[in-house]
């Protein structure tokens, strides 16, 4: 019981930054229709930056702060440089993009900062959170950083004019131009705000799976897992399918025999597919119903 | 003059929608675009809005605005009541209106006219909180109109406000149309299948067929004349 | 308004066939199809390889591209089919002893069995999850592959070597690799001239109708089911084809080098060689091959970024793809050959307005020509004058 208990909170604590990267990937899908197959290798550039800026002495948070703001403007600019060209054309030239950022920042940060596994730092030490075996630290500030960038986020979005402005071009860019809304510069603004919270879920979950140029492929996966599982059409259900999928991942890990790390990606991706052919829209997703 | 229009053409894709047409309406004039389906009326105002290519001149104030993106040309005062109304439907009504305040700073001149939309139209103000896409067709209607008010627009467009209305509420639109443009002095561009209706609110009135200016008159004119009536509005 | 005079024609009079003329695009094959020939002695051995090459991958883009582009289902799983239709020959001819030639049509038909059963699926799934489907695929095989179970039969880790395919007795002496080359020429001609009667059949007809509209297909009585299974698994049997070809090939089948990338190389070879084009495939395939090493010998550490450089610089020239660059650059050439006659009395639409007056188009009415008459453009029905302008009172 007590292993089972650790093994929930240990995927509570993965299925936080899972859940944060499903409403990464969730919010620029409902501001372009596209899944942003790169966010992942923004958030592992966006933490070797961190990295960097550490093992140059900075302190932590300083470090911290200054690689949410730079991934913030670096996701403004990827969109504005590379997707605004693009963005009458099909769907699938958008894909080659999209495929292209990966390739690029993949090589890039392994070309500059090498293929050697790092360590990350945590500010939270890894210690087993007031002594119980539950949880340590780590797992506990990754749980609280994800809930306060969650909330700030929600208030963002329900509770300032910018924010409503974004969901209003999200959902009906026609009709958000008629308005005034420069339709083109809200869809940059997400993809910063989508940058910003890959580089917070990648600086959170570096100091767990090690810092390497692939380390966030695996995680950015269980992300789309999330968000397909609790409908792509729904940031609330992304995030509760990011916890969901952490919660899935680390429990068959632990209890199903005879799966190892790599078949556990695999197991998992079909156990989301079962989910689906029950409810195709993932489980908050809307049914859209489109005029024929 | 507002609004004046020159020589304008516009364009889906290769297709050709409109020759040549010109017009122009005065400062806190009400005038409307009539005729058939198909005949352009609507491609009138997506090409003012800079919806679809065109080419010719607009004057916008003085102002070439033929070519703008659609978000510069509302910038400048046009509000746009589109086919369809365009209603934010997963959005509350209250945020209906707020969005329409986009572009305005001033938080509570805004609130004091989210209030004045809401004297115009009581029942926006009872549903402020509900999510628009349950209102019902006629509240939706005054949702969209309600929310091109609160850009306080020199220009009002609006696309056949009274589609698939019941009369009463029709009656009760255009007569809220009438006082606000008593009240306010904003401009008016009505495109109406419904002639009758849009004869006695307006000023002038065009006539379109296929994609041309066919005729045009004061609205008395058109409206007594029963062989125009007949030949083109269908009543 | 007239109705134009129209000849009525009795029913059951015969209909003319078009005839089969030979266009441009009849010798531009013809053309090809000799270069075919000829290459493989022109050039030295590892040459060969890679032109076999390059037609294994177009001929596994084309699988993808009866998928994407004909039935507009997404897949970024094909490597699974190449893969497995590589394993399935190298088992059959190295533990079973199966002459090479007859490996084909079984790894073909294992696939078809597999796309089916993927197809079945994606029929309750919308294009993205398809997608996310198809990708657990990619991601499964390389691990299933290693997996301890099946290592008696795909040899783990370490993979199949595979003996390369000798010449046949009644052939003139040529190398091992030129009669590779030939073979894998007719299968991927072959295979290309059915795909080339598919899509111009009812049979692909329908299923471009379901890619377009699939509720209105269905709507007009076709079996979008039916079909779109049936096409996933006709798909994978394409792909299946060709990856028993490059285990030929190559000679060796390893877990490795069916992994999540070769899916991904597909998928952006079909895009850069435009989508529902038979000959984009080849551009494709041509794309797959060169481009990865080009960006190596650029540049080893940074091979991805300039990898990731040339699809950019490749997809913002060409958005549509090769074959959509060869439709416009076609075009364009046609327009200089034989420019459309210019519209008669077009200057007038220009004509200066007389400023500030309401209603200037009463007086223009009389002189606005008829718009240009091309194929695009409507023919105006109403000449201009049949409505004469009535002016109404006093003009402002």
């Amino acid at each position: 019981m007590q292993l089972f208990l650790q093994q929930v909170l240990a995927g509570l604590a993965n299925g936080a930054i899972y859940a944060g990267m499903a409403l990464a990937v969730v919010m620029i899908y409902l501001a372009i229709d596209h899944l942003n197959f790169a966010q992942g290798e923004m958030a592992t550039f966006s933490t070797f930056i961190a990295w960097q800026f550490i093992a140059w002495g900075f302190p932590y948070w300083i470090a911290f702060a200054a690689v949410v703001a730079v991934s913030f403007v670096g996701g403004i600019a990827i969109e504005r440089v590379l997707f605004k060209p693009l963005h009458n054309a099909d769907i699938l030239a958008n894909l080659v993009a999209f495929i292209a950022l990966f390739s690029i920042l993949n090589s890039a940060d392994g070309y500059i900062w090498d293929y050697t596994i790092k360590t990350f730092p945590t500010p939270f030490g890894t210690k087993p959170l007031f002594g119980s075996v539950l949880i340590d630290s780590h797992e506990a500030g990754m749980i609280v950083v994800i809930g306060v960038l969650l909330g700030l986020l929600y208030l963002f979005f329900s509770g300032t004019r910018l924010g409503l402005a974004m969901r209003a071009a999200a959902q009906n860019p026609a009709s958000a131009r008629l308005v005034g809304i420069r339709i083109g510069w809200m869809t940059a603004l997400g993809w910063g705000i989508a940058a910003a919270i890959g580089a917070v879920s990648g600086m959170l979950i570096a100091p767990i799976v090690f810092l390497d140029p692939n380390m966030m492929f695996g995680v950015l996966l269980w992300g789309f897992a999330g968000a397909v599982l609790g409908g792509l059409s729904s940031p609330g259900g992304a995030v509760l399918g990011g916890f969901a999928v952490g919660i899935i991942e680390t429990l068959v890990g632990t209890f199903v025999p005879y799966v190892g790390r790599d078949l556990k990606l695999t197991l998992a991706l079909l156990v989301i597919v079962a989910v689906l052919m029950v409810r195709p829209t993932g489980i908050f997703g809307r049914t859209t119903v489109s005029r024929v | 003059m507002i609004l004046e229009v020159d020589g304008l053409n516009a364009f889906y894709g290769e297709q050709q929608a409109l020759f040549g047409i010109g017009f122009g309406i005065d400062e806190g004039k009400i005038i409307t675009l009539l005729g058939a389906n198909g005949a352009g009326k609507t491609t009138v105002l997506r090409a003012l809005c800079g919806m679809v290519r065109t080419s010719g001149d607009i004057r916008f104030d003085g102002k070439a605005i033929a070519g703008w993106p659609t978000e510069n040309v509302v910038r400048l005062g046009v509000a746009h009541v589109p086919e369809g109304r365009g209603t934010f439907v997963r959005l509350t009504v209250e945020e209906n209106l707020q969005l329409g305040a986009m572009i305005r700073r001033g938080r509570a001149a805004i609130a004091a006219d989210i209030d004045r939309v809401y004297d115009h139209f009581p029942r926006l103000r009872e549903r402020r909180r509900q999510q628009a896409g349950l209102l019902s067709g006629g509240e939706q209607q005054m949702l969209a109109v309600g929310r091109a008010l609160m850009l306080l627009p020199r220009l009002l467009l609006l696309d056949e406000p009274s589609f698939g209305l019941a009369p009463l509420i029709v009656e009760e639109l255009f007569r809220i149309l009438r006082e606000v443009n008593r009240d306010i002095g904003v401009a008016m561009l009505i495109v109406e299948q419904n002639a009758a209706l849009a004869l006695e609110l307006a000023e002038h009135a065009y006539i379109l067929e296929t994609g041309r200016i066919v005729l045009d008159g004061t609205a008395a004119e058109i409206a007594a004349d029963e062989g125009v009536r007949r030949a083109y509005l269908g009543y | 308004m007239t109705t134009p005079q129209q000849e009525t024609v009795p029913l059951g009079a015969a209909v003319a066939r078009p005839t089969t003329r030979l266009t441009t695009g009849h010798w531009l094959l013809a053309g090809a199809i000799a270069v075919a020939l000829v290459l493989p002695f022109v050039f030295r051995g590892f040459v060969i390889f890679q032109l076999t090459e390059v037609m294994i991958y177009g001929l596994a883009i084309l699988g993808l591209n009866l998928l994407t582009g004909f039935n507009g289902q997404f897949s970024v799983g094909h490597g699974a089919f190449f893969g497995l239709g590589a394993y399935v020959t190298a088992i059959m001819m190295q533990r079973w002893n199966v002459p090479y030639y007859w490996t084909l049509p079984p790894a073909g038909l294992v696939c078809f069995v597999v796309g089916v059963a993927f197809g079945v699926p994606a029929l309750r799934l919308r294009g993205l999850y398809i997608a996310l489907v198809t990708f657990a695929a990619a991601v499964a095989l390389p691990q299933l592959l290693k997996f301890n179970f099946f290592e008696g039969w795909t040899g783990g880790v370490q993979g199949i070597v595979v003996n390369q395919p000798g010449v046949p007795a009644f052939l003139p002496v040529i190398s091992a690799d030129q009669w590779l080359y030939f073979f894998t020429l007719a299968v991927v001609l072959l295979m290309f001239w059915g795909a080339s009667n598919l899509a111009k059949s009812r049979s692909g007809r329908a299923i471009m109708a379901i890619r377009d509209h699939d509720i209105a297909a269905a709507a007009m009585g076709i079996n979008a089911n039916l079909y779109k299974t049936l096409t996933f698994g006709v798909s994978a049997l394409y792909t299946g084809v060709a990856g028993a070809l490059s285990a030929l090939a190559v000679q060796f089948v390893a877990p490795d080098s069916f992994g999540l990338f070769v899916s991904i190389y597909f998928l952006v070879g079909l895009i850069l060689g435009g989508i529902g084009s038979l000959w984009g495939c080849l551009f494709g395939g041509l794309f797959v091959l060169y481009v990865p090493n080009l960006a190596q010998d650029i540049s080893r550490g940074l091979s991805g970024v300039f990898f990731g450089l040339i699809m950019l610089l490749v997809i913002f020239v060409m958005p549509s793809g090769a074959a959509g660059f060869a439709r416009l650059a076609g075009a364009w050439v046609r327009r200089r050959v034989a420019p459309p006659m210019p519209p008669p009395g077009r200057a007038n639409l220009a004509a200066p307005e007389p400023s500030g007056s309401i209603g200037p188009n009463s007086a223009n009415l009389a002189t606005t020509p008829v718009p240009e008459i091309t194929e695009q453009q409507p023919v105006n029905m109403e000449a201009p004058n049949i409505r004469k302008p009535n002016r109404l009172g006093d003009r402002k």
